[in-house]
């Protein structure tokens, strides 16, 4: 500590500002649209597996999400989020951990649970709210989690999930486990309070955290220069002494590499990492929502030519890892599978009605007890009223 | 006179709110050009500019602490929370702030002019974190006004009170009903009582207390207790649970001799356990039944089993009977 203030201090004698924009963060970039290098770039260390799996789930997040949109707009399920132009930033981060690494995440992470291994089976079942989702249909459409894969249940609640990073990685640490928690959040979060305690407690702490923050310049419908007036949300991690980079969030290899050394760094260094993955959501914010009253069409047909996947596939083409042909017949088998597993998961049972007073408590109060006794003798006289659970009640 | 559902009378108070006096603003998130998630606000900033209709960055601790500052310097802040789950973050500029601003500066300083708008309750497919009626937390806190409208002419009216009172308000919108409540309502300014219950409906047996989108469960609930059973119930709207109206209510039940309370948030801890009791205390020697509280179950609101968990007009009229046969 270099004083009392825990601050540098320079002095000078005459009265003068620092800018607010005086850092500027730039922007890490190595694949070009045409899925080349760009010159004095170095590809990070990939195996063919390895890009061929972050390649198949980045091709089943973009298929999932157009059939699960539909389904919603057929009414089959009640809300949908897509992840459509951040698939590179999620896919590309979550390619880049160790399977014990904790992922929080905020919504729209769909890709990073893929990669961890959820299944077709279990996306279903949450997003049908049946009683094999392993949140016992409690949550909407595309609240996931899962214990076994390292996911914690999302929540919808905006930012909570930063300061729960920054106890969680500390945790890890004071463990002895060599694991990191990444934290995904979007710009818009990044403006709770939340936010601020979170980073702050995390740099104070030494927690091995890495915030993800996911700019795609939208907020439901307000544009990321309605949310903050500073350079993006990285300058923010260096303002809380954090190290930071800024990385384009469509291009998956910039992601993967940024990842892969804050992952590093979070360890050997036991400290936070800020990044900020910048993309574009080309959806709408959820299937309640619709663009066309706060942007234009023409604004999201430029981004639409930015599409992380297809940048991606060129390099893999490139490399000679991918097989055009094979893998556009691959894709269609994929949409077969999806709308079979649709159908299959629309026809399971909802969860029976004691799941509406478990895990309230680790065991229900005697209040909850007597509540259900009631409500189950309520149902059974007037089962019509009451089709979903009528016909299961002992 | 017009036709509004309940969003549009909102808009058209917050409309005329904004014509009629300089000072009041309204924001929050998404509540700018675009107009709200809901389209409470729409065309409000195309009409009245950016500086006095604006989106805010999304922290509802800053909406609410900004929309405090505002107050306090007199102006009158409308600030949206965008769902009534996500106010919690704002709990504490609205408790230890917004409530005590008045109290703890002698007068010096208030806020009053503050209105916080927000959508809440369920029956919209929400789940936990799109469903809750958090109304109870607020009415435990001296100085806040809590109110909630249920038809498309009590929310204008309400609304309009609010922003004109001294005092600051939350005012809790039933989202179930932005647009499937549709009434009559007068084009022109005009404000209704904060502090008045409303007895929508003369009855002699029996008092059927609710407030909000259970208005039409609870009338739903009467009619059947009517026509299968001739039972006549008085049937209140509460309109405002802090301050609340005892007065109204402990008339109707020392007439009647029996009071069923119906919401949405769960039993325990609810606000009918803040009527049940007063009541029972006002009403003492006249009940010829316990207070029945009909109510969310102790447990977070579910998604799949919703049905299952609400207070609806089945149970409540299930209580009727109890009541009426005890």
């Amino acid at each position: 500590m270099t004083n009392p203030n825990n601050a540098t201090i320079t002095t000078v004698h005459s009265a003068e500002f620092t800018s607010g924009h005086a850092l500027s963060i730039p922007t890490l970039r190595l694949l070009k649209d045409d899925g080349t290098l760009y010159q004095g770039a170095k590809e990070p260390e990939l195996d063919k597996a390895t890009a061929l799996k972050m390649y198949d789930t980045m091709v089943f997040i973009r298929v999932l999400d157009e059939r699960m949109l539909a389904a919603q707009r057929q009414g089959r399920i009640s809300f949908y989020m897509q992840c459509l132009g951040e698939e590179a930033a999620v896919v590309g981060s979550a390619a880049a951990l160790d399977d014990k690494d904790m992922i929080m995440a905020q919504y729209r992470e769909q890709g990073a649970l893929r990669y961890r291994g959820f299944s077709l089976e279990q996306f279903m079942n949450q997003l049908f709210s049946n009683e094999k989702d392993l949140g016992k249909g409690r949550q909407m459409p595309v609240h996931y989690g899962s214990k076994d894969i390292y996911y914690m249940t999302v929540s919808s609640p905006l930012g909570t999930q930063i300061p729960q990073a920054s106890g969680y990685a500390y945790a890890q640490r004071l463990r002895g486990l060599k694991n990191v928690t990444l934290c995904y959040f979007g710009e818009g979060a990044a403006s709770e309070g939340d936010f601020h305690a979170g980073l702050n407690m995390a740099a104070v702490h030494k927690a091995p955290a890495l915030f993800f923050c996911r700019n795609n310049g939208y907020a439901i419908s307000t544009p990321a220069n309605e949310q903050f007036v500073g350079d993006g949300i990285a300058c923010r991690g260096v303002g809380y002494g954090i190290k930071t980079m800024r990385v384009d969030g469509a291009d998956i290899l910039a992601v993967y590499q940024a990842t892969k050394m804050a992952r590093e760094q979070a360890l050997a260094g036991n400290e936070p990492i800020l990044l900020e993955s910048m993309a574009y959501r080309l959806a709408a914010h959820s299937s309640s929502d619709d663009p066309s009253g706060y942007r234009s069409k023409e604004e999201e047909e430029l981004w639409r030519k930015n599409d992380p996947i297809s940048r991606f596939r060129l390099w893999l083409i490139n490399k000679g890892w991918l097989d055009d042909a094979a893998d556009t017949e691959q894709t269609s088998a994929l949409r077969q599978e999806i709308l079979d597993a649709l159908k299959v998961a629309e026809k399971v049972a909802k969860p029976g009605i004691e799941h509406m007073i478990t895990d309230v408590y680790a065991e229900p109060t005697v209040q909850l007890q007597q509540q259900l006794k009631e409500l189950k003798a309520h149902i059974k006289k007037y089962p019509d009223a009451y089709p979903v659970t009528a016909g299961r009640i002992d | 006179m017009a036709k509004m559902n309940l969003l549009q009378a909102i808009n058209n108070a917050l409309d005329l709110a904004m014509e009629k006096d300089d000072s009041v603003v309204c924001f929050g998130e998404d509540v700018g050009h675009f107009g709200g998630v809901f389209r409470a606000t729409s065309k409000l900033q195309e009409k009245y500019g950016r500086d006095r209709c604006f989106n805010t960055p999304l922290t509802e601790q800053g909406i609410a602490g900004f929309a405090n500052g505002m107050a306090a310097q007199g102006m009158k802040p409308v600030a949206e929370i965008q769902f009534a789950d996500y106010i919690f973050p704002a709990f504490d500029q609205i408790v230890n702030e917004t409530a005590k601003f008045r109290y703890r500066s002698g007068n010096e300083f208030n806020v009053g002019g503050l209105v916080f708008r927000t959508p809440y309750g369920g029956g919209i497919a929400g789940g936990h974190y799109h469903s809750q009626s958090p109304e109870a937390y607020f009415a435990h806190t001296p100085g806040l006004q809590v109110v909630v409208p249920r038809d498309p002419y009590q929310a204008k009216g309400l609304l309009l009170a609010a922003i004109n009172s001294p005092d600051p308000v939350i005012f809790f919108e039933p989202k179930r009903l932005y647009r499937a409540a549709v009434g009559e309502v007068p084009e022109e300014y005009y404000e209704l009582p904060i502090g008045k219950a409303e007895v929508v409906q003369q009855g002699s047996d029996l008092t059927l207390l609710a407030w909000g989108a259970q208005m039409e469960i609870v009338q739903k609930a009467a009619d059947m207790a009517q026509e299968k059973d001739g039972i006549s119930c008085e049937v209140i709207d509460l309109r405002s649970i802090l301050p609340w109206d005892i007065e109204t209510v402990a008339n109707s039940v020392l007439k009647t001799g029996r009071l069923v309370i119906n919401h949405e948030a769960p039993l325990t801890g609810g606000f009918a356990g803040e009527i049940a009791a007063t009541i029972q205390k006002e009403c003492f020697l006249h009940l010829e039944s316990p207070i029945e509280r009909i109510c969310g179950l102790d447990a977070p609101y579910p998604l799949a089993l919703e049905k299952e968990y609400v207070a609806d007009h089945l149970k409540t009229y299930e209580a009727i009977v109890r009541s009426m046969n005890f």
